[in-house]
């Protein structure tokens, strides 16, 4: 183990700011990217289905 | 009587590649998870502290597979418009579109912790240096390349164009892995390469390969899911996405 305590391990000796952003940053970009993926598709299915409907109400 | 031939290229179709990928992608997904799991726990409690650089060098858990996966991307999503360019296949124009938006979010975080790397190390954010330089231009290439695409309102004349500028632009790949050797820069030499043994310790060396695996996995996954929206979207009006979403 690398650490004598938690506040060790946050503290990241003395990186903190540019060790916890880079991880920070990596894992909110990845985290927004899956959610806009998500919402993406949710969106089309959405739009597919509303044009589905509206053709078949002028059929 | 008519041979049933099932063949490699079934599933370029895209009914089918909407079908696969959807079957495909949370395998992916959940390897990604798994393996950044353990290179997380190998970045923080197994690798040592750095003779040089402290804590700080742990950037190198995330930096660096950033930054491959900002690379290998852009030689893919080429591959696929140049495939798409030759062969004049459906399927590679989507699955190109579907790459770019990672490669430009991996290029732009390669950027973001090369700059909270660079700033406690060498004292500054930037450097108009071969490598940082490069690999802005990297990121302009991939933004163009989504710009164009969304400027074209013909999805199949959009990939065409698109085609032309990743395949220009394939030339910067070369240049940014080079870099560091054609050029003095500030930037260090590469770690790890093909023709000598890597000058890290084993749980660093094994710790950044484990993450690079996971970012590879979830490229994977999140292009698998990216494209069936991409592939709903052209197929509208095709009987098979009318059953899709019913």
């Amino acid at each position: 183990m690398q650490w004598n305590s938690v506040s060790e391990f946050f503290a990241m000796g003395g990186y903190a700011f540019y060790v916890w952003g880079s991880f920070g940053a990596t894992a909110a970009v990845m985290l927004l990217e899956m959610l806009h993926v998500r919402r993406q598709r949710q969106e089309m299915r959405r739009s597919l289905r509303n044009e589905l409907l509206s053709e078949g109400a002028s059929s | 009587m008519k041979t049933s031939d099932i063949h490699w290229f079934k599933f370029s179709s895209p009914p089918n590649f909407y079908w696969l990928a959807g079957r495909m992608w949370p395998w992916f997904a959940t390897l990604a998870a798994t393996l950044t799991l353990i290179g997380l726990w190998i970045a923080f409690f197994v690798a040592p502290i750095d003779a040089q650089q402290g804590q700080g060098y742990r950037i190198i858990f995330v930096h660096v597979p950033a930054s491959q996966m900002a690379m290998f991307i852009y030689l893919v999503m080429a591959a696929w418009a140049g495939f798409g360019l030759a062969f004049n296949t459906r399927l590679s124009g989507m699955m190109a579109s579907a790459l770019a938006p990672t490669g430009a979010l991996f290029a732009f975080l390669s950027l973001l912790t090369g700059a909270l790397w660079g700033k406690p190390m060498w004292g500054t954010w930037w450097v108009w240096d071969a490598r940082l330089t490069s690999t802005l231009i990297l990121l302009f290439l991939y933004l163009g390349f989504l710009a164009l695409q969304s400027s074209i309102d013909d999805a199949r004349r959009a990939d065409k164009a698109c085609a032309v500028l990743a395949l220009v632009g394939v030339v910067n790949v070369p240049i940014i892995y080079f870099s560091v050797n054609w050029w003095n820069t500030l930037h260090q030499g590469a770690s790890v390469s093909l023709s000598k043994s890597p000058s890290m310790a084993a749980p660093m060396l094994w710790g950044m390969l484990i993450m690079v695996v996971a970012f590879w996995m979830y490229t994977i996954a999140v292009t698998l899911a990216r494209v069936r929206t991409i592939i709903l979207d052209r197929e509208r009006h095709t009987e098979w996405v009318k059953n899709a979403v019913e």
